[in-house]
């Protein structure tokens, strides 16, 4: 039969089951799907913190959200308008989130009595009329799947376990996806097993099949390609872009990296990624604990490497004296913060702004570091390449704040030509500096206000360092009043001396007299609230923090050009709480610590009333 | 990208400081060494309180150094804190003093990333045995490259005068005014308990033996760990009387040597040997058993339960305390099992930043025109 075809500009769909039920995989190949497609695309996975929880239960739900449109788009947008559930527990916990009208596609023989009572529904939802507000597909998808697969030699298990890709090929043929990169996907990943392969093909094709001769899907719809850059892309995760970033950084510095990490979640990742490219030169250490972790990679900073140590906020906490000593040595190093859900364990794998005050204030002592957040999953690349231009030019540590929204969300990302990546390459002290052949470790260059980083191994130059105060200039320990003084105050103007780029402000016809200012991963669901309210015609002005240490000097003139700012933050207010205290500007905190990320939607009608009452 | 300039020429004057130079060019490539313990000596003012066992120590250390044929530039020291963390100023060679606990993470960075380094960690009883007892039962079991001297003087120095994780049980200090309650650690069975590949013993007041063990420790491929007894005569005197003054040590003192029946006393009285049915080593009179009976060391035993049996022979009062070098086995470093993947993935790169474009285009990539 043929079907209508319809189109659409953007869709949001949210593919929803057990942990065990491989819909992160799912939702990555429709991701990959549509890539190829040329669709912008937002992606949110959504993960819970036990591996297995029991099956079938509300915690044990796993699900991924995949935006696509043919424009630009910034989020993975605010609620899916297809749901696809694999068990009542996915339909439960994920129903809230759906506006009336989307689609839902029940996996239906998951609905049976025992998995209605584990998660508390007393009648089954699919007959007593509650989701009337919503189109509901029923679908068998594990019995169609494993009957598909009846004269495939494989366990009943394993024929089970494919009818997530018989969701893919029916939500493939329902968005006229191009499948051929899945089928490729099925051929590696199962390499070892042919007869998988056979069947998840099998079970994908079966799904396609589906629903071109189903009448319950009566409609297919297209969603154009969206107007991108030429180039060449790919899509990306933060925390992987964050490893390639810091590859990048070795590279174009033409230094050895060396990153010393402990696994802890969201940023395990990076440590995975990384621990694949030793081939550029990069050592990947898993530590016995946070503290050794930076602890290595301090050392290796002292050798001469580009040091590097990856965590979470409960890491950061720990490593915060070694941080403090690297203040003190004045060496380059690189500590990525990928933030969670706090205070304590919090909840590991939700998100939250939660450590921006750590990060600045969070050592013993005077202690300042350069502090920058990347704004989105491929920003994660710049802002490690940023991080390390800071941390070599300086000679500082440099605190990376990532978070699990953006380490975890993906974006399609134009590859960027490797030589037009900043030129990173440093000088190592080589000859004494001293006059009569001595070597002043505390020497600073006048400009940048760094000492010599010399490495061990250089002739002439050996030198004591360490974590007690030291005299100017010659390094030696000291308890002089007046030197201590100078040091610290020379350690504070080192930070304020970073060249950083000013900061940009989104005012298109200039006339806003609101600005929203915003840090890190909440630029995407802020820039399409603004962009919502200009739609609109109510004016509203953007801008964005990268580098929160120092900041930008332009901030000051900025923020006192408009009438009113706002901070919309995933904590409660500490960019606001700064920028009130070093400014002296009366900033609108707008705060929400649910462990998600803001919808457009509540910052667009939050900012409305603002806007409409300057 | 700002200007750097790691190596400024000097922008003011300096004041004239009386730093050590002589030396200055030893090492340098295709000059032969010829340095002496002087060229280890750094301009800085030694500030133990005198008498400190540090100092002798440190002179040991110092004397011993020229015999490595190593320039200068390569050796590393890298301390925590505490009495013996100080060290490394008073080293003519580069040095890192960190933080509490921490010296075997950060000297285990410096160690994979710079072969060409000799890395030598000091260290303390408190330092190594409680705040960085993580660091370095992990450097042990990895088998980084690092010689770790662990100066005991089984109390806290620099904080003046707390016990230690090494402080006999009911030591009476400033905070355990009615005797402490925590058993101490052995170092050498703890070390040995992490599998230590080079694990000994030694004496600060006893230089030829220091240096011997120093000597034996240098030439070890993997972690050496070497516990130095270091008198602090401030806040816990006299702690090793009984191995050093001459009326006591010969009965006391066990010294271990490869490939020798382990015997002691003035005239080699006293024995090791290991009973039948027992578990470990227990000390005889020589007379009162046959010669075959008498345990002959060798430090290259594979299982550490040997060595661990000697590390159980000390009683309460320190009689019976081996020293020298309880193991010595060959297994391969952390540093040299890191550098081979790392070295053999960047042999076949031959310009990393075409492979590293070849790298971001891998995968599902797609064009735009
Ligand atoms: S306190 Fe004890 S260990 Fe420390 S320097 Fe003085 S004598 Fe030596």
């Amino acid at each position: 039969m043929t079907k209508k075809v319809q189109q659409l500009d953007r869709v949001v769909i949210r593919f929803a089951g057990d942990s065990g039920d491989g819909m992160q995989l799912t939702g990555d190949r429709f991701t990959s799907e549509t890539a190829q497609l040329g669709n912008d695309i937002s992606t949110l996975p959504n993960f819970p913190a036990e591996i297995r929880a029991p099956a079938g239960t509300l915690p044990g739900v796993s699900s991924f959200q995949v935006h696509f449109a043919d424009f630009d788009i910034l989020t993975p947008g605010d609620a899916p308008n297809v749901l696809v559930a694999m068990n009542p527990a996915a339909l439960k916990a994920n129903l809230a989130d759906l506006p009336g009208g989307a689609d839902i596609i029940v996996n239906t023989d998951e609905f049976t009595k025992r998995n209605l009572v584990k998660v508390g529904y007393d009648a089954n939802p699919l007959e007593d009329g509650s989701l009337d507000r919503w189109v509901v597909h029923p679908v068998g998808l594990t019995s169609m799947t494993v009957g598909a697969l009846a004269d495939h030699d494989i366990s009943k298990k394993d024929a089970e376990r494919a009818k997530n890709m018989f969701a893919l090929g029916l939500l493939s043929w329902m968005y006229s996806r191009p499948y051929a990169s899945t089928i490729t996907f099925l051929e590696r990943k199962f390499a070892a097993r042919p007869e998988l392969v056979a069947a998840n093909i099998a079970a994908f094709k079966a799904g396609w099949n589906f629903g071109e001769t189903t009448e319950d899907f009566g409609v297919r719809y297209e969603v154009k390609p969206a107007k991108m850059s030429p180039g060449n892309y790919r899509n990306i995760t933060g925390n992987v872009a964050l490893a390639l970033g810091l590859v990048a950084a070795g590279v174009r510095a033409k230094l050895p990296v060396f990153l010393g990490a402990y696994p802890i979640t969201p940023a395990s990742d990076i440590l995975h990624e990384l621990s694949k490219h030793k081939r550029f030169n990069v050592t990947t250490m898993q530590a016995e604990d946070e503290i050794a972790a930076i602890g290595a990679a301090l050392g290796a900073a002292y050798g001469g490497a580009l040091g590097v140590t990856t965590t979470s906020g409960p890491g950061i906490a720990l490593k915060g004296e070694t941080i403090s000593l690297a203040i003190a040595l004045e060496l380059p190093l690189l500590i990525v913060d990928v933030q969670r859900a706090g205070p304590s364990t919090g909840m590991p794998t939700k998100t939250e702004q939660a450590d921006l005050n750590m990060a600045l204030f969070g050592r013993h002592g005077e202690a300042p570091a350069a502090v920058i957040a990347p704004c989105s999953p491929s920003d994660c690349f710049y802002a490690a390449i940023e991080a390390a231009r800071i941390a070599l030019t300086y000679r500082t540590p440099v605190l990376l704040l990532s978070d699990g929204y953006i380490a975890n969300g993906s974006e399609p990302w134009l590859l960027p030509d490797v030589s037009d990546l900043p030129d990173l390459r440093v000088e190592f002290a080589a000859t004494p500096n001293g006059e009569d052949g001595t070597f002043l470790p505390y020497l600073r260059d006048p400009h940048t206000l760094a000492r010599p980083w010399a490495v061990p191994g250089t002739p002439g130059l050996e030198h004591r360092i360490g974590g007690l105060e030291k005299a100017d200039r010659t390094g030696d320990i000291s308890y002089d009043p007046a030197n201590h003084d100078f040091m610290v105050r020379t350690r504070a103007a080192r930070i304020e001396a970073i060249e950083v780029p000013d900061i940009e402000v989104d005012d298109p016809d200039g006339a806003a007299s609101v600005l929203v200012l915003g840090w890190g991963s909440t630029y995407g669901p802020i820039g399409a609230a603004c962009r919502a309210l200009r739609q609109r015609g109510l004016p509203v002005a953007q801008a964005h923090l990268r580098h929160l240490n120092p900041m930008p000097k332009n901030l000051e003139s900025v923020l006192k050009r408009y009438g009113r700012v706002v901070i919309p933050e995933m904590n409660l207010g500490q960019l606001a709480h700064v920028i009130r205290g070093r400014y002296l500007v009366d900033a609108i905190p707008y705060n929400q610590v649910r462990g998600l990320p803001f919808t457009a939607a509540e910052l667009e009608s939050m900012l409305e009333d603002v806007v409409k009452n300057v | 990208m700002s200007e750097i300039q790691g190596a400024s020429p000097p922008e003011r004057p300096r004041t004239a400081r009386n730093r050590t130079s002589s030396g200055a060019d030893s090492g340098r490539q295709g000059v032969a060494l010829t340095l002496t313990a002087k060229d280890f000596k750094s301009d800085q003012e030694v500030r133990w309180c005198p008498g400190c066992g540090d100092y002798a120590i440190l002179a040991a250390v110092q004397s011993f150094m020229p015999e490595l044929g190593i320039p200068r530039e390569r050796i590393v020291f890298v301390s925590g804190i505490g009495c013996s963390s100080r060290f490394p100023y008073y080293m003519n060679t580069y040095g890192l003093h960190s933080i509490h606990g921490r010296a075997p993470a950060i000297a285990t960075g410096l160690s994979v990333s710079r072969p060409d380094l000799q890395v030598w960690v000091v260290t303390g009883d408190g330092d190594a045995l409680s705040i960085g007892g993580n660091h370095l039962i992990h450097a042990l079991r990895r088998n980084v490259n690092l010689k770790i001297l662990l100066f005991n003087n089984r109390i806290y120095g620099l904080t003046k005068g707390q016990y230690s994780p090494t402080s006999e049980l009911g030591k009476v200090t400033k905070s355990t005014p009615a005797g402490s309650a925590d058993s101490p650690f052995n170092p050498i069975s703890l070390a040995l308990g992490a599998e230590a590949s080079f694990v000994a013993r030694t004496i600060d007041s006893d230089r030829k033996h220091l240096q011997g063990v120093l000597r034996s420790a240098a030439n070890h491929q993997g972690s050496a760990f070497v516990e130095i007894y270091q008198n602090c005569n401030i806040f816990n005197d006299g702690a090793f009387d009984l191995l050093k003054e001459p009326d006591t040590r010969d009965a006391a003192l066990i010294r271990l040597e490869h490939g020798s029946p382990i015997t002691f006393g003035t005239d080699g009285e006293f024995c090791v040997v290991h009973p039948p049915g027992g578990f470990g080593l227990e000390v005889r009179e020589t007379a009162s058993v046959s010669p075959t009976e008498i345990v002959v060391h060798d430090e290259t035993v594979t299982e550490p339960a040997y060595a661990f049996a000697l590390s159980r022979l000390p009683a309460l009062d320190l009689s019976h305390t081996p020293v020298g070098v309880f193991r010595k086995v060959s297994r391969p470093s952390y540093d040299a099992l890191v550098r081979t993947q790392v070295q053999e993935a960047a042999a076949k790169v031959t310009d990393p930043e075409r492979e590293f474009a070849s790298l971001l285009s891998s995968g599902d990539t797609w064009t735009i025109i």
